[in-house]
Formats: structure tokens, sequence, C-alpha cells
């Protein structure tokens, strides 16, 4: 195991886990000030992965094109959906939303196949993010960089907009008491479409960024839905820097893990044995590794502080 | 059966609750007249999934403990079966045994991990488990991973030869009369109402000195062996076992039946079960006489279950079988 095959393994665990990042911070703050659960979240990642490469084979490989589509496509589908859908919801019991969420993956699924048909699209890389860049030896490719630097720009936006701004403000008050935010006379539904559409649109950019280095195709968005809730109940449900820490945790972990398990494994079982359990024991360690956390700590890793 | 489930047939629910039960048991009956062995198989399906539906229920409706793995029982109690089978031991008994075995002991294990939980975390870490069992059940290579594997035949009970359709579904049929029996007495038994009080306000349980945990523990674990019960049977029905019967999806379908049958009422999941799976069936064979409409449905028929899914949480609250008015006297109608 060389150096250079140990960062490039470590780089592709933090790239994933930005991705996550992206998926979880929205869904994060969803529930921490809806008090909403949103399955339907990977199914807004996947419309943003299809945005994207349909606009971007409709405007002649234009890559800007695609995140104008996939980012304002899921702005405006999350918007519609929280106002058609969703506000009704929200005074339900967690059953009732985890349910209806469930049948719009469904929905979403068959949506996709219906009009773009059940073989994955592609998206290429933009030309100026075709290369790669040396690290120590070894290529490493520019649009994975790209993807890392596009995450923790987002972090950095959401942590200046939640700390700093007036609407940070009343998303931090909404989250520790919902109730009292909208006594004193702010607009929460307007709060809660305005967070919605947030989180929409950055579920949709997770699915821009990801469509070249992935097959776009119906489904695409539940393997991943999946690891953001891991994401999110490790970092502490309700919490961005949660979802932040949490994120690049389960991406590094998951990544490391299936790259040198099965090698590692080798050196104290026998070669078949390592074979055969080796990748199994690499998928499921993310799920020991929430299941180890919330047993110590059933709020998660940095739980939010209310009050 | 003399108990407060048929006390007098004095409420619509009481007397629709035997209607689906006659109707059930002469399923091969009818099958047999009209020359469509086909539904056999079907119903079989219908009671394996009531079955577990029902399992979940106890701790979903009568504990409101949100769990969205109960899938994972399933798929334990389908690979007992596959594994053993595929090792040559076809004794019927000991795959129960052993499938019984196993899936008790994760359920307790898994169980005292998840009701460290409650709320949104307690469904996401059962989410969690019934993803990692199914990771597992993808990494064994020898039993098919990925693709799952055929059985080479059906469990030997030595009294009853399973091949015949008809005697599995009334296997399967005297499994769930027996289930709903115990079920009705457990949840009108002082367990049951402990755990119902849980449900209401678990503090006040705690309170009042009830060690509400190894309450919830025990239910988790009985519904738990229910379900893996349904998936010894499963893997008779379909002589077959792969990763796919616990995926999350189908832990979703099983909270769906439930939902769509009535929450927390003895006959609702089965009742549940029937609709949606009735339901695919229909969606996914249905002729509708307009060429480009049914080629559309019969592609995404899918879609239209999501739909009819978000449509039922949003009006039909209360469930099917549990708009029906209850026996006298219980407000809430937990009959």
């Amino acid at each position: 195991m060389t150096l250079g095959l140990f960062l490039t393994q470590l780089l592709n665990g933090v790239q994933l886990g930005v991705l996550l990042f992206l998926l979880a911070s929205g869904l994060t703050l969803v529930f921490g000030i809806m008090n909403f659960v949103n399955l339907a979240h990977g199914s807004l990642y996947m419309m943003g992965a299809y945005f994207a490469a349909a606009a971007f084979n409709a405007f002649d490989n234009s890559f800007l094109a695609a995140a104008v589509a996939a980012v304002g496509g899921t702005l405006l589908l999350g918007a519609a959906l929280e106002r058609l859908l969703l506000t009704t919801l929200y005074r339900r019991d967690h059953l009732d939303q985890v349910l209806a969420t469930f049948g719009l993956i469904l929905f979403f699924n068959e949506v996709v196949r219906f009009i773009w048909g059940p073989a994955s699209v592609y998206i290429n890389t933009p030309a100026w993010l075709s290369g790669t860049v040396n690290l120590f030896g070894m290529d490493y490719p520019a649009y994975r960089f790209a993807i890392i630097a596009v995450g923790l720009a987002v972090g950095a936006g959401l942590y200046v907009v939640i700390h700093k701004t007036r609407v940070g403000m009343l998303i931090r008050a909404g989250a520790s008491n919902a109730d009292m935010v909208s006594a004193l006379g702010v607009n929460i539904r307007g709060l809660n479409l305005t967070v919605f559409a947030l989180g929409a649109g950055l579920a949709g950019l997770a699915g821009l960024m990801a469509g070249p280095i992935v097959s776009v195709q119906a489904g695409m968005g539940e393997p991943i839905l999946i690891l953001t809730l891991v994401v999110i109940v490790t970092g502490g449900i309700g919490s961005i820097r949660g979802a932040f820490y949490g994120a690049l945790i389960v991406g590094v972990v998951d990544t490391i893990g299936r790259a040198f398990l099965p090698t590692l494994l080798r050196e104290f079982l026998e070669r078949s044995v390592a074979q055969a359990v080796g990748p199994a024991i690499a998928s499921l360690l993310i799920y020991l590794l929430m299941a180890v956390v919330l047993a110590v700590k059933p709020q998660g890793l940095f739980p939010v502080k209310h009050g | 059966m003399a108990n407060s489930m048929f006390k007098g047939l004095n409420s619509p629910r009481a007397w629709v609750a035997l209607a689906v039960l006659l109707l059930l048991g002469a399923v091969p009956l009818l099958a047999a007249v009209f020359h469509q062995p086909f539904y056999v198989t079907l119903f079989t399906r219908i009671l394996i999934f009531g079955l577990a539906a029902l399992g979940l229920n106890l701790i979903l409706g009568y504990g409101a403990l949100v769990s969205f793995g109960h899938a994972m029982y399933m798929g334990i109690g389908a690979y007992a079966v596959g594994m053993l089978s595929h090792h040559g031991l076809q004794n019927g008994w000991l795959q129960l045994a052993a499938a019984l075995g196993v899936g008790l002991s994760v359920a307790a294990l898994v169980g005292l991990v998840c009701l460290r939980t409650t709320g949104m975390a307690f469904i996401m870490i059962t989410l969690a488990f019934a993803q990692m069992m199914f990771f597992v059940a993808v990494g064994l290579r020898e039993y098919g991973g990925d693709d799952g594997m055929q059985l080479p035949q059906r469990s030997d009970f030595g009294l009853f030869s399973l091949d015949n359709p008809s005697v599995l579904y009334y296997v399967t049929f005297a499994c769930l009369l027996l289930a709903l029996w115990f079920f009705n007495r457990l949840v009108h038994s002082r367990f049951g109402m402990v755990l119902r009080g849980c449900k209401s306000n678990e503090r006040r349980m705690s309170a009042m000195g009830f060690p509400t945990l190894r309450y919830k523990l025990t239910a988790y674990v009985i519904s738990a062996g229910v379900c893996v019960l349904a998936g010894v049977l499963l893997a008779n029905l379909t002589r077959f076992v792969a990763p796919s019967y616990m995926a999350w999806t189908v832990s979703g379908e099983l909270i769906v039946m439930i939902v769509l049958g009535g929450l927390g009422t003895l006959m609702g999941p089965v009742v549940g079960a029937a609709g949606l799976l009735m339901l695919e069936e229909v969606l996914s064979s249905l002729n509708l006489g307009v060429p480009a409409l049914d080629a559309v449905l019969k592609q995404h028929w899918m879609g239209v279950i999501g739909l009819f899914i978000v449509a039922v949480v949003l009006v039909l609250k209360q469930g099917l079988y549990g708009r029906l008015r209850g026996p006298a006297g219980s407000e809430t109608g937990e009959a």
C-alpha cells in the first residue's frame, strides 16, 4: 500500500463525503425546522442529475446550462412539492411522512423512466475540468477536486448564511422553537418554503456534480439517500455541523473500508475467506459505525442544543 | 375462538373480519372450481405478507414503534431455509427452529440497540440494520450472492408435503389464524395494555413503575419472530431466496399494508396486504382497451402505486378496515 494510493482513496472518500454533505444539509435542516422526514430527498437528487443531463445534451454540452437547469429545476420542483403536498404533512406524525415520501420515491422513479427511458444517461465532465492534477506522483482527476471545492464552498456559504444573516437567524430560531418564531410574527410558511426549496436546490446541485461520475438512472437516489440518513443520524439530526462532520466521516470510512479492508483481512484470514467476507464487511462498516454511535450517544455526535 | 374478536358479532368490523377469513379459507376451493390455480399462489403470497404485516403491526400499531427494517426478519427466515436446504438439511422443523433461533437472537440484539432511540432516529436505525443484513446477504457468494439461489426442494415437515399448493396455502392460513388468535389474546392482556400505554405516554408508564424497555423489547422480538415465520413460508412458496427479500422497499411495503388496512387493528394488516398485492396484480395486468395507456401502465404501474400510497396517507387516515365501527364499548376499537 503506497502513500499515493492511500491519499487517492482518502480524497475519494472526502469527495463522497462532500456529496453526502450537500444532501444531508438540506435534509437535516428540513427535519430540524419542520420536523419533517423527507425520504424523497434522494429523488430530488435524481431529478437534479436528470435535469442536468437533459440541459447538457440540449445546449451543446454546456455545463453551465446543466448547472442552471439542475439547481433551478430542483428548486422549483421542491417549492412546488412543498406547497402542493408537504405542508399538509407537517402536522402529521413521522409514520405518515415516511409513507407519503416513500410513495413519492416510487412515483418519481417511474416519471424518469417514462420521460428518459430505462437506460442510464450520461453527462461528460466539462472540458476545462477533464484533466488530472498531479499529486505525489499520482494523477487525480480535476473534476473530483472540483466536487470537493464546490462542497466546501457550499459548506462555508451555509455557515455564513446561517450564522451571519437575518434569514439564518430565523432558521436557527425555527430549529429550536418553530411555534415561538411563528408567534413572534415571522412568516413561518415562507420560512419553511425557503428552507425546503434551498434543501431541494442543494440536492439538485449534488445530482449535477455526481452526474459525470455515476450513471444517471432511475433509482439512483435510493442508495445515496440511505447513506445520507446514516450521515444525519450519526451527526445528530437537525445539525448542519453534524451533517458536515458526519458526511466526511461516513464518506471516508466507506471509501477507505471498501478499498483496503479486503486486503487487510487477507493478513489475518485465509485468502478465500477474506475474499468472500471482505467486501461484505466493508459495505456494512458505516452501518456498524452508526449503530455504535447511536448505542453510545443516541442523539448523534453533534446534537443540536435547544434552549 | 370465543374471544372479543367475534364476541356476538355485534359490529361491522367483526362481520367483515369473519367474512374475510371465510373467503380466504375458501380460496383453494374457489380456484379449483374456476380452474384458476394461479390464484392459490397469489393468495398464499397475500397471506404470507399479511402475516408479516400482522407481526410488524404489534410494535407499529400498538406500540408506535415505526420499524423500517422488518423485511430483514423475513429475509432471515427465508435464508435459514435456503442455507440449510443448500447443505442437504431438508427437515422443515429443523429449518424452522434454526430460523427462529437466529431471528429471535438477532432481534433481541438489534432491538436492544434500536430501542435506545425514539422517533425519527428509531426509523433510521432500524432501516440501517436491515441494510446491513441486506449487504451480508449480498456478500454470501456461496448462497448466490446478489442473484439469490434456487432451493433444491421445499421444507420437509414429515406430516404433509408443501409441494401441493393447496397444502402450502392451508399451512400458511393456519399460521395466520394462529397468529391472529395469539395477537388478539396478547393485545388485550396486561402486556398489551402496557404496550399501548407506552404508545400514548411512555414517560407516565415508566413513572408508574413499568420497565418499559423490557416490554417494548419483548414486543419487538415477538413481532420479529412472526416475520421470520413469514420468511420461512415465503422461501417455501417461491423455492427461491435472494437479498431482494430484505430490500428496504419491502419494509416500506409492509408499513403501507398496515396503514392501508388500519393501524393498530387486528385484521387491518391482512386486509391491507390483500389490498396492496391485489392492486399491484391488477395494475400490472390491466387491460383498459386503450393500447397507448395500457402500454404505459404495464411498464410504469409502480408509479401509480406511489401515487396511491400518497393518497392513502392523505385521505384514508384510519385505513380500510380501521374505518369500520369496532365492537361496542371499545372507543379506540383495538379489535
